[in-house]
């Protein structure tokens, strides 16, 4: 238990990525297999199912904790006002546990497997008075800072500002094997195990290799004037769809599908799933879009939000939001990777392959468009009706390049900007909404640090108002007046209409209009956009 | 019923028989000051009595031409026949209880005070009474204090591990007593120690009184190319907001005080580290205090005093507050005055 707590320490102790990832290979080369497998788990966001409810926990830590009592050497229980005082002040309940109980006697020291699976585990399935002894027995023998870390573990994930991405991050610095492996050998159900955490570290990588995504092709806003592309028949164009960017891989007799942000998220869209493994040929690889789509309509990104990060999606939901993959470019075919290839040549294939067998409604292709640009853009003015956020303008000629490369993939949108940006302060609006957080401060990258931008008090309904200013009262770091500021964690898409020099802000620009098009819970902060990508939206100034 | 020998009035809490405030928060014919902090002595008062030892730090505060009358610990001042005597805090350096006995009936007024060890000053008395009025800054059993020793080494360690990477370690201390206690405990073989202007003002009058403080320099506001590599500062928390920071490259910031207990105040408070080391009582200690003065009645100031109040009368204890401007708001969290 002493690592694992100096471990939550390390981490807790920063809130700079670099020292959390530092501080986790550290752990990872001294932890046995059999608490690193642990560690992994808790780290990872994964809790035991079914463990003690935090009521019971605050009745037994306020019995087992021991009172001075005045005019004698004895002690007395505290009683549960006092408990709930101190829970007021420390606002933690496993900070509160950990201080109000006292360390008796220090047993053997013992690893962070033992008390998981020797001790906590077998506590689910005793009585409640056999759990609050044992509870109690263990409480005694830690020192303040392993109780905390310990009644952290069984009462709530570990919340300690490590997500899923740094955790493979530093198992991949530690290891040397490749982040998308590692994803993969953490994806789905596991159980903890020094077998396991040794085939997760294990160097042999044909496991994973059916399953490797290709990096993804990212498109550019387009600033410029669409003439200054030269002729439209130069490029494929297509609608943006307002969906899940994918890419969906058929191998070896197994579905893939990755997201942008290098997860595989196939278990939540079983149906489509459902429709490669029984329709598309093995040795394919398509990168499209997941969108809702119901009664040949698609529908509002608010439907498809409710899809994204179910662990377990039900029959009901797949009835009430259906959702689809729309194709719109082949990477690999009959196991050849094609990506050297034009992009028509690309388009080609994949017509002959969708009409073979995309025979499932499942399985959508991208219409193309054509005509003059002034009759382009004037259909793109039915983006918003037809629930597109405008145009994809890319290359016929272009080999399918992964990351941002200019030129070759635009993005010519009707609402003209939009950035994902982390939540930083947050303060009460006025009026009706004085009891609650609407003002908010976002933050852009910029190296390791996330630099405030543009501030924002519309776009979002009451009740995720409501939401989040739950979640600024558990999650303030400081305060400044009536303005709190929050953990780095909440993502939000800001949409803005343009962008200028600014030398009186931090990072030299300001935004015009900024407001809040929508809540990403589906991004974490490492996925937001960074001060550069605001930069290249900047008008180019005249010579 | 008589009135009490000490209640309070607009002005901070008096005695009326003998005609004396003590700590009055608005200026007074006579002021007892148990210790030269800003929010218990302050100026304007007429005539002051304090300790002797506490001199030098109230005429720095207050003004180097007030009245001021001083008595050792243990002696008896006779105001209007009411007999006050000082005895050791041990919260700062000459930080006093005011004991008063009138009729034979006898109150304690603490002031701030500790019962930990700490060289820097007069080790705290316990003084019998028949009323005991108490601070409780930190009346709540999640303060215990840890052992001063093993903050020591902490801070240390950590002094340490900065000087081994080529950081500066910069400590946050309050300017009059904290960083003195801390300077105390600083193992002075790892680097060279600096002082804010500030700290180094209160460290000479300690050194003045044959206090043992290991050696400092004073890191002046116009030298700014020295080369801090490796050392420890000792600077108020004002100084972090400051451009008088900025001369110390890769700083690492530590902060000293009892709210650093918490988890929540240690992140938004502390910098990169903090560490647990109060002048006030703890929770146990509170209670030892009270239980070993004997008193009848006991008022409580300074903190979440209905807490504490609520928990003595459940013990059986003729408990209140006692209403004065020592508010506990969340901004003078940061430090303990
Ligand atoms: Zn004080
Ligand atoms: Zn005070």
């Amino acid at each position: 238990m002493e690592r694992f707590t100096q471990l939550y320490a390390a981490l807790d102790e920063t809130t700079s990525t670099n020292r959390k990832v530092k501080a986790m290979v550290n752990y990872f080369d001294e932890a046995p297999p059999e608490d690193a497998c642990w560690s992994v788990y808790f780290l990872s966001g994964r809790r035991p199912k079914r463990l003690l409810s935090s009521r019971a926990m605050r009745r037994w830590a306020a019995a087992a904790a021991e009172l001075e009592q005045i005019g004698s050497d004895q002690t007395a229980p505290m009683p549960e006002w006092m408990f709930e005082a101190c829970y007021g002040e420390v606002g933690d309940l496993a900070e509160t546990i950990s201080l109000v109980v006292p360390t008796e006697e220090r047993g053997a020291p013992r690893p962070l497997h033992y008390w998981v699976e020797e001790r906590l585990l077998p506590m689910r399935a005793m009585e409640e008075d056999e759990q609050q002894a044992e509870m109690t027995r263990i409480w005694k023998q830690f020192t303040q800072a392993e109780r905390f870390v310990w009644t952290k573990l069984t009462t709530s994930a570990l919340r300690v500002g490590v997500g899923k991405k740094l955790l493979i991050r530093a198992l991949s610095e530690f290891s040397g094997i490749d982040k998308s492996v590692l994803s993969h050998r953490l994806m789905g159900p596991w159980k903890p195990s020094a077998e396991f955490y040794e085939q997760l570290l294990s160097e042999d990588e044909t496991d994973a290799a059916a399953s490797q995504p290709y990096p993804f092709c990212l498109a550019r806003p387009l600033e410029d004037d669409v003439e200054t592309l030269g002729s439209p028949d130069d490029w494929l164009i297509e609608w943006k769809a307002d969906g899940i960017r994918a890419q969906l891989i058929r191998r070896q007799g197994e579905v893939f599908i990755w997201s942008r942000g290098e997860e595989q998220i196939g278990h939540q869209y079983p149906e489509v799933r459902e429709a490669v493994q029984a329709y598309v040929p093995d040795g394919t690889v398509v990168d499209g879009e997941l969108l809702a789509f119901k009664n040949d309509e698609v529908l509002p990104f608010g439907q498809m939000q409710r899809r994204i990060g179910r662990k377990n999606v039900s029959k009901q939901m797949q009835r009430e939001v259906p959702v689809v993959f729309v194709t719109y470019d082949l990477l690999e075919m009959g196991g050849h990777d094609v990506r050297e290839e034009p992009l028509h040549e690309r388009c080609a294939m994949l017509d002959r392959l969708a009409e073979d067998h995309f025979t499932n409604e499942k399985l959508r292709l991208s219409p193309l468009l054509d005509g003059s640009w002034e009759e382009l853009q004037e259909l793109r003015e039915e983006s918003r009706e037809r629930k597109m956020e405008g145009f994809m303008l890319k290359r016929r000629d272009a080999p399918y390049v992964g990351g941002r490369k200019t030129g070759i993939w635009w993005k010519w949108k009707v609402d003209p900007y939009t950035l994902d940006a982390v939540m930083l302060y947050a303060q009460p609006g006025s009026g009706r909404r004085a009891s609650l957080f609407t003002d908010y401060t976002f933050g852009l990258w910029q190296g390791d640090e996330l630099k405030p931008f543009a501030k924002g008090y519309f776009g979002l309904t009451d009740d995720e108002f409501e939401e989040i200013t739950r979640w600024v009262r558990r999650n303030t770091v400081d305060r400044f007046g009536p303005v709190r500021q929050v953990e780095p964690e909440l993502v939000f898409e800001i949409a803005f209409e343009g962008v200028r020099r600014n030398n009186r802000k931090d990072i030299g620009m300001s935004v015009r209009f900024p407001r809040m098009a929508r809540w990403r819970r589906d991004l974490s902060p490492s996925d937001a956009d960074s001060v550069d990508d605001l930069a290249r939206l900047l008008p180019d100034l005249p010579e | 019923m008589p009135n009490p020998l000490l209640q309070t009035d607009d002005r901070g809490i008096y005695c009326a028989a003998g005609d004396f405030h003590i700590d009055p928060w608005k200026p007074v014919p006579r002021a007892v000051v148990t210790h030269a902090h800003s929010d218990h002595a302050r100026p304007g008062s007429q005539a002051y009595l304090a300790s002797r030892t506490s001199e030098p730090f109230l005429r720095k505060r207050l003004g180097k031409s007030i009245s001021l009358q001083t008595a050792d610990f243990g002696e008896t001042v006779t105001l209007n026949g009411v007999r006050v005597s000082l005895h050791p805090a041990g919260h700062i350096r000459g930080s006093a209880q005011v004991r008063v006995e009138h009729n034979g009936e006898v109150w304690v007024v603490t002031g701030d005070y500790k019962v930990r060890p700490d060289p820097t000053c007069t080790p705290f008395e316990l003084v019998p009474c028949d009323v005991l009025i108490t601070e409780c800054t930190f009346g709540l059993p999640v303060y215990r204090w840890p052992e001063p020793e093993d903050v020591a080494k902490e801070i240390n360690d950590w002094w340490r591990q900065n000087a081994s990477e080529g950081r500066t370690s910069i400590m946050f201390a309050y300017a009059l007593g904290k960083a003195q206690r801390v300077l105390a405990l600083l193992d002075d073989s790892i680097g060279p120690i600096y002082t804010h202007g500030a700290v180094q003002q209160m460290t000479q009058s300690y050194r003045e009184a044959g206090v043992k403080l290991p050696a400092t320099t004073y890191a002046t506001g116009k030298d700014t190319s020295h080369d801090y590599t490796g050392g420890m500062v000792i600077a108020p928390t004002s100084a972090g907001r400051s451009n008088w920071i900025r001369r110390f490259s890769s700083p690492s910031t530590g902060f000293a005080s009892g709210w650093m207990m918490l988890r929540g105040t240690r992140r938004r408070r502390a910098g990169d580290r903090g560490f647990v080391l109060s002048d006030h009582v703890d929770w146990p200690a509170l209670m030892d205090v009270i239980d070993g003065t004997g008193a009848e009645r006991v008022l409580l100031t300074h903190g979440d005093t209905a807490i504490v109040t609520r928990w003595l009368r459940e013990q059986g204890i003729d408990a209140r507050d006692l209403e004065t401007p020592f508010a506990r708001q969340e901004e003078d969290v940061a430090e303990e005055a």
